[in-house]
């Protein structure tokens, strides 16, 4: 039973303590009632979303350290645009593109562009006039839905760095946030005819890591490797000018993931979803820890020293791994399935420089590769998946991704070019791009 | 005088820096290089692809000191820098014909 009430929830139940003392006490006592819920929920969207939010700091500091020194200011600078683009794109377009609330244009798959601008509740809203009562309160939903839109567009900046040019780059996003990862998105949690298909991705192994995945390669397709990146059938690696800022990335991402995973329970106010918000954080936890051993391990044996860049690369694809299905399975299972992100890492970030494709920070394997493998996952431990609609879900939404983003960062190419001067990119982007250096009173 | 330039390894430079104290070696300049001997370099493994470093980094040691003085010099660095390992680096000894101290005007052996 639920009580429906609009004084704060320790004063009516101290009231019902008093009025009926054992019968009313045990069912407050027992459940936090519909205001309770609605304040739990919002506050888990509040919490999961700033974490989310902190994964741009993760991602950034992550490129800033594997890229070469001479392209830093400018990684940085594409980073907090992209952040910021994001948030006006999906305010304009985006939020409403993705949630059409059951009102569509065309049924199951295209919402509306227009009127479409996110609307928040009114100022110091009263009880009966939320959006919403059973679920959170909009704002809340807005913001934490926001930080995903965001970090879609964060996977890509990595891929394409060190030679494509700062504005080019910037129109992607703005594309990518307002319309290709929303409109996908709501096929899945907008509920689009993927959704009524039966796919299931929690919190977006495919919808947000795989999307951000597909952008990354089209650019990395149309962009080319870095100059010098192959040449005369070897692969020339080009290290990464900070490994400490690019474990600190890690480890900021890995941190935001409890935030990215738990809050896509999208509830928290029953015993239920609380402990499977709780099962969410250990499970998310523990596939990070396997990719990173298994990288670890891996490295060590292939090639007989460790490779940290790798092992970095290998949490983060055991996060991928677990986000489309982070509540059923065991700690056991779950580092395991963590763990093979790792494993695709090791095997996926050579094939890539095989096929020349240069993806700068491994966004690719991480994103993609290990995205649609988290997605393949779910029917390990989820019954109510089935093997064939995850793979038709991967297919949707990897070839609309792949095909949408292509076409933009076609025209882009073909207009106003996206790839700086070889010239440039000797000099570095810093220097072309911004005129800035990012550690100036340092010598080389 | 001699003028004597170390290479050395890195690792080597405070063992190279007590050897000469104990000889009552008053100064010396040191630069972070990088270069390549007969060790050409050496490959590396980066996210799976092996890859040349051409220019190993290494320490130069740069002094100025008597004539007589050089070959006991010259022995401590050698001893002091010894691994027995490839890259262990080289020893550089010319003829020095001026040295000036800037604060005093003094000339040759007294400047040293």
């Amino acid at each position: 039973m639920r009580l429906t009430y609009s004084l704060p929830l320790s004063i009516v139940a101290s009231m019902a303590a008093f009025a009926q003392p054992a019968l009313a006490q045990d069912a407050v006592a027992a459940e936090v009632g519909t205001h309770g819920v609605f304040i739990l929920n919002s506050l888990l969207f509040l919490i999961g979303g700033f974490l989310v939010m902190f994964m741009a700091a993760g991602f950034c500091m992550l490129e800033a350290g594997l890229v070469r020194a001479k392209n830093t200011t400018t990684q940085l600078t594409k980073n907090i645009a992209l952040f910021s683009l994001a948030a006006v794109g999906y305010y304009l377009i985006g939020y409403n593109l993705m949630y059409p609330l059951g009102s569509w244009s065309v049924d199951g798959v295209f919402s509306a562009l227009f009127p479409a601008i996110a609307v928040m509740e009114p100022v110091g809203v009263a009880a009966d006039a939320v959006d919403d009562l059973s679920y959170a309160s909009t704002a809340s939903d807005y913001f934490f839905q926001l930080m995903f839109c965001a970090a879609t567009a964060s996977i890509v900046s990595g891929t394409v760095a060190e030679r494509i040019k700062l504005w080019p780059f910037l129109i992607f996003t703005i594309v990518l946030t307002a319309f290709i990862y929303p409109l996908q998105a709501s096929w899945k949690w907008g509920g689009g005819f993927l959704d009524a298909a039966g796919f299931l991705d929690f919190a977006g192994s495919s919808v947000v890591h795989s999307v951000g995945g597909w952008a990354a390669l089209a650019g990395a397709l149309i962009l080319g490797p870095r100059l010098g990146k192959y040449k005369d059938g070897r692969v020339i690696p080009m290290p990464g000018a900070n490994l400490p800022l690019a474990t600190l990335g890690t480890f900021i991402l890995w941190l935001g993931w409890f935030g990215f995973n738990g809050g896509s329970q999208l509830a928290m106010g029953t015993i239920g979803d609380v402990a499977d918000v709780s099962r969410i954080f250990a499970n998310t936890n523990a596939a990070a820890a396997g990719g990173a051993l298994v990288a670890l391990v891996l490295t060590q044996v292939l090639y007989g020293k460790a490779d940290l860049t790798m092992v970095l690369n290998g949490a983060l694809a055991g996060l991928v791994s677990i986000t489309a299905e982070p509540l059923t399975p065991s700690l056991g299972m779950a580092t395991i399935i963590g763990g093979v992100g790792g494993l695709i890492v090791v095997f996926t970030v050579p094939l890539l420089d095989k096929l020349k494709i240069d993806d700068v920070i491994g966004a690719i394997p991480v994103h993609l590769i290990a995205g649609i493998w988290g997605t393949l996952a779910v029917v390990i431990t989820n019954s109510d998946a089935s093997l064939g609609t995850q793979i038709y879900g991967i297919v949707v939404i990897g070839a609309f991704t792949f095909i949408a983003s292509g076409i933009v960062w076609f025209i882009l190419a073909k207009t106003m070019g996206i790839r700086v001067t070889a010239e440039q990119e000797m000099a570095g982007l810093d220097n072309s791009e911004l005129g800035m250096e990012s550690y100036p009173e340092f010598t080389r | 005088m001699k003028y004597v330039i170390g290479i050395i390894q890195p690792s080597k430079l405070e063992a190279v820096r007590e050897a000469l104290a104990g000889l009552g070696i008053s100064g010396m300049t040191v630069t972070e290089v990088q270069g390549y001997g007969r060790q050409q370099g050496k490959s590396e493994i980066y996210r799976g692809a092996e890859y040349e470093v051409h220019f190993l980094p290494k320490v130069k040691i740069e002094l100025a000191v008597s004539s007589a003085t050089a070959p006991d010099v010259i022995e401590a660095i050698k001893l002091a820098a010894h691994t027995n390992k490839i890259g262990d680096g080289k020893i550089f000894v010319l003829d020095l014909t001026e040295a000036v101290r800037i604060r005093t005007g003094e000339q040759g052996a007294d400047a040293l």
